[in-house]
């Protein structure tokens, strides 16, 4: 919006006969922000289903005998090492470095291919030895809960890989350092998110 | 337990074989050919005509705003003759299944007929109804060229009208779910509903969920980036302002629809045991998780048309609208109030008489900001120059109808009370006394009022006061005679009653059924004879009513800019200002205007969901994973696409200005 005073003896101006146009994706980063609070509503169900439900194991097993803390430490030590390298990537966009965005990227991706493969790992584990989602309530709001969060993860890597590509096409114009921005909100939102599962479903869940 | 295992199925086909054609029920039958047979002429007509590029480049590509909310209107009311066509037929059974009589529909179909009766008339007529309405007006009122995502706009409505196709298919291959509009655990999961219905019910209901959701978030960006200069927040007129805080419902209760749906799909395909009976599972939490969404959505309904009210009754009564402010903060605090009350829907879970009162008590607080609504209208109207026009008749029959529901409304959440009235009639009459009242009233009041703006001429007066008078009268008579009902006991979706002495009841409901099936006729013909008389009808002013906000600043219809400059603001009521100030209109000085292009993407993944939802219905696995794949590799080829914009030259734009000012010159 340009600004427009009229002052007292000026004509009243009703038009704008000097406008330009609105800069593109000048609005781009509001409505990401909105979305990303949409999809913490989905969150939030998630985690309301497990506050309701995570008690209920059907006299089948409690997180006592399932969780694993340490792996679940490393696990969240890889997602929160690829926040920081996601922040070193937007530090090398500032400084107007291709290359080193796509460093980061890439490394940032390992990361989260690294929390993915645990993630799997542990999921295969518990249906391993019969703690299926279908076993209980519990584990039903658990593995949805936990596997929505990993599933945004691998949506959150496929973006990264097209952006690469992206960036590689055509550097850092603006609409790329937008897409970057955005990609950054996501990821670092996942990030939170994952805190909030580390919280409440897995230190409070040993405690229960 | 061990998971339940999914029932063999053909890897090609899935569940779908000849069987699922509903061969054996003549009503159906007899309703798909018509349904073929009229939409084979509407094709033939098309190709006749050579209309399909025309279609294709100006209108289902399109990414104009005003473009999108028509074909969103077009697809409301399209859903709305089939919604109330499965109305009459409820109205018809319940009628006639008296005396031992079982009536015509089997209760396989009388089941399925009810919830798809409520699934779509709030779905798929009121959402892209109030969309379609929304998308038109907010960006000019508030000056814009344009949404502030216009791809993802298209893209919206596509997701939409695939989520109403889903729906409909369901009419004619396998059948649709028969849980009531709400599709309650356990009734809905695996275990009682084993049958691709509910499928047909989540996926139709996911798929146009998105979308809804989407511009949801579209339109909030809207009406916060694009504001005109000068349109302070308190110089918005009240429809974007109910519009805001609708859009913000939206986006705030529609995540929780589509993750609740998950849940349930999840039950119904992995197994899980989120709503089971057993297990652990609780239904009652999938009921708490729907009905904090369904709260909140009915207010998403009636809160644009509560603005629409406000602009028509400022309008017609010559009027700056009474009480501006106390209305904005009404606005907004039926919002934070709309979360706090969903409990009031199943008082009856048993959760103790302290939830219950808060519950009843935030309820009743409802009505305190929507009663300050109600007297605004009321002062506005008070010593005002009121013109009985469509608009106004109608706003006038929703104040009188409203009040009514809403007083039903506050004597079911006293929490006693619902305990007697808990799905009896009774509440089936409230919530069409207000959605009927509050939004088609308020829809009809919108049609009539923005009509010649959409499309240069107005409506038909004669043939809308016979549907206007046909409507209420038949609204009266319908609903009125389920209030009794309710208050004897009579509860909801029942199929054959035995006591005698209530059948005259349901037969005035229906000769009220009947009654507004005229007046649905009687608009439709209004719509025709409109279109026949347009030359007649026609409006070269631009401000047919004398409208006061900025929708009426610019030509009917409005070009594809919208605005030549964009309007600065100084006032509330913008338009009035200007005219009472005598504004200038400028008529050289013209700029290239900066415009998004038209994509198919948004109707080609539209297209890939849809395919992706029936494939999920009937388990037909690779076309989940092919069409899934098609969507996602589309999508990314789409953010390929860096060019997603042109210039209208300055000299087009001055060709389009010349001929408004002689079409202006013309008519003064």
């Amino acid at each position: 919006m340009s600004a427009n005073t009229v002052t007292a003896g000026d004509p009243v101006q009703f038009y704008d006969l000097d406008e330009h146009a609105h800069p593109e994706g000048h609005s781009t980063m509001l409505g990401f922000w909105i979305y990303l609070m949409s999809d913490c509503l989905i969150f939030a169900i998630l985690f309301a289903c497990f506050a309701v439900l995570g008690g209920n194991y059907a006299a089948g097993p409690a997180p006592k005998d399932l969780f694993d803390l340490p792996l679940v430490a490393l696990n969240t030590a890889m997602l929160l090492f690829s926040s920081i390298t996601y922040g070193f990537a937007v530090l090398q966009m500032q400084q107007g470095k291709v290359k080193g965005v796509q460093l980061w990227l890439a490394i940032t991706g390992l990361f989260g291919l690294a929390f993915l493969g645990i993630e799997l790992y542990e999921f295969h584990h518990l249906i391993e030895i019969g703690a299926t989602p279908q076993r209980s309530a519990f584990l039903s709001s658990f593995f949805t809960l936990v596997g929505t969060h990993g599933l945004h993860v691998t949506f959150g890597i496929v973006w990264l890989l097209v952006l690469m590509v992206q960036l590689g096409k055509h550097g850092l114009i603006a609409a790329n350092k937008r897409r970057v921005m955005c990609l950054s909100m996501f990821w670092h939102f996942l990030d939170v998110v994952w805190i909030g599962v580390f919280t409440i479903v897995y230190l409070m869940g040993v405690l229960r | 337990m061990t998971p339940t295992p999914l029932p063999a199925t053909d890897p090609i086909f899935g569940k779908l074989s000849l069987a699922a054609l509903p061969l054996h029920e003549p009503i159906l039958i007899v309703t798909f050919l018509g349904v073929a047979v009229g939409g084979l002429v509407v094709l033939g007509l098309i190709t006749r005509y050579r209309l399909w590029g025309y279609l294709w480049k100006e209108w289902f590509t399109t990414v104009d705003h005003k473009r999108i909310g028509i074909m969103y209107m077009i697809l409301g009311l399209i859903m709305f003759l089939r919604g109330f066509a499965d109305a009459i037929m409820m109205r018809l059974q319940q009628a006639m299944a008296f005396g031992g009589s079982e009536g015509y529909l089997p209760a396989h179909h009388y089941d399925q007929v009810f919830t798809a009766h409520g699934v779509i008339m709030i779905f798929f007529v009121a959402m892209p109804f109030i969309t379609g309405l929304m998308n038109y007006i907010v960006p000019l009122q508030i000056g814009a060229r344009d949404v502030s995502f216009p791809f993802l706009n298209n893209f919206s409505f596509w997701m939409t009208a695939a989520g109403a196709a889903l729906t409909m298919i369901s009419l004619f291959v396998g059948e649709y779910a028969q849980t009531g509009w709400l599709a309650y655990p356990p009734l809905s999961g695996i275990a009682y509903s084993p049958n691709v219905g509910v499928d047909y019910y989540i996926w139709g209901l996911q798929i146009a969920g998105v979308g809804t959701t989407l511009s949801g978030i579209n339109l909030i960006v809207t009406i916060l980036k694009l504001r005109a200069p000068g349109m302070g927040l308190m110089k918005m007129p009240v429809f974007t302002w109910t519009s805001l805080c609708s859009n913000i419902l939206i986006v705030a209760s529609f995540p929780i629809l589509t993750a609740t749906l998950a849940l349930l799909s999840l039950d119904r395909y992995a197994g899980t045991n989120f709503f089971t009976n057993d297990l652990g599972g609780s239904p009652m939490m999938y009921v708490n998780l729907i009905w904090i969404w369904g709260h909140p959505e009915v207010y998403i309904l009636i809160l644009p048309l509560f603005g629409v009210f406000s602009e028509v009754t400022s309008t017609f009564s010559g009027k700056k609208l009474f009480g501006y402010t106390s209305m904005v903060y009404a606005t907004v605090c039926i919002t934070i109030l709309s979360y706090l009350v969903w409990l009031h829907h199943f008082f009856t879970m048993g959760s103790g008489a302290s939830v219950n009162s808060f519950f009843g008590i935030t309820t009743m607080v409802i009505s305190i900001p929507t009663g300050a609504k109600l007297f605004n209208w009321l002062f506005t109207m008070y010593r005002g120059r009121i013109r009985f026009e469509l608009p106004m008749m109608w706003t006038i029959a929703f104040m009188l109808t409203f009040v009514v529901g809403g007083m039903t409304g506050v004597l079911l959440a006293v929490p006693p009370a619902d305990f007697v009235l808990h799905n009896s009639l009774f509440l089936i009459a409230h919530f069409h006394n207000v959605i009927i009242g509050g939004v088609l009233f308020g829809l009809f009041a919108a049609i009539n009022y923005w009509w010649p703006k959409a499309f240069g001429f107005k409506l038909d007066v004669v043939w809308g006061k016979i549907s206007f008078w046909c409507w209420v009268v038949g609204f009266w008579l319908a609903f009125m005679p389920l209030y009794i009902l309710g208050l004897m006991g009579v509860t909801r979706r029942m199929r054959v009653f035995d006591d005698p002495s209530l059948q005259i009841w349901f037969v005035i409901a229906a000769i009220g059924a009947g009654v507004i099936a005229c007046g649905i006729a009687a608009m439709l013909i209004q719509f025709g004879v409109s279109i026949w008389k347009r030359k007649e009808l026609a409006d070269e002013s631009g401000d047919p009513w004398h409208g006061r906000t900025l929708e009426w600043a610019t030509s009917s219809p409005p070009p594809d800019y919208n605005f030549a400059f964009t309007p600065v603001i100084h006032n509330l009521d913008a338009w009035y200002d200007m005219k009472t100030r005598g504004h200038e209109r400028p008529v050289d000085g013209f700029r290239d205007i900066h415009m998004p292009s038209n994509t198919g993407t948004g109707i080609i993944l539209a297209g890939f969901c849809l395919a992706m939802g029936f494939a999920l219905v009937w388990h037909i696995w690779w076309l989940v994973i092919a069409s899934f794949a098609a969507t996602i590799a589309y999508a990314i080829f789409h953010t390929f696409n860096y060019k997603r914009d042109f210039d209208i030259p300055a000299a087009t734009v001055a060709a389009v200005e010349a001929a408004r000012t002689r079409q202006l010159a013309a008519g003064a």
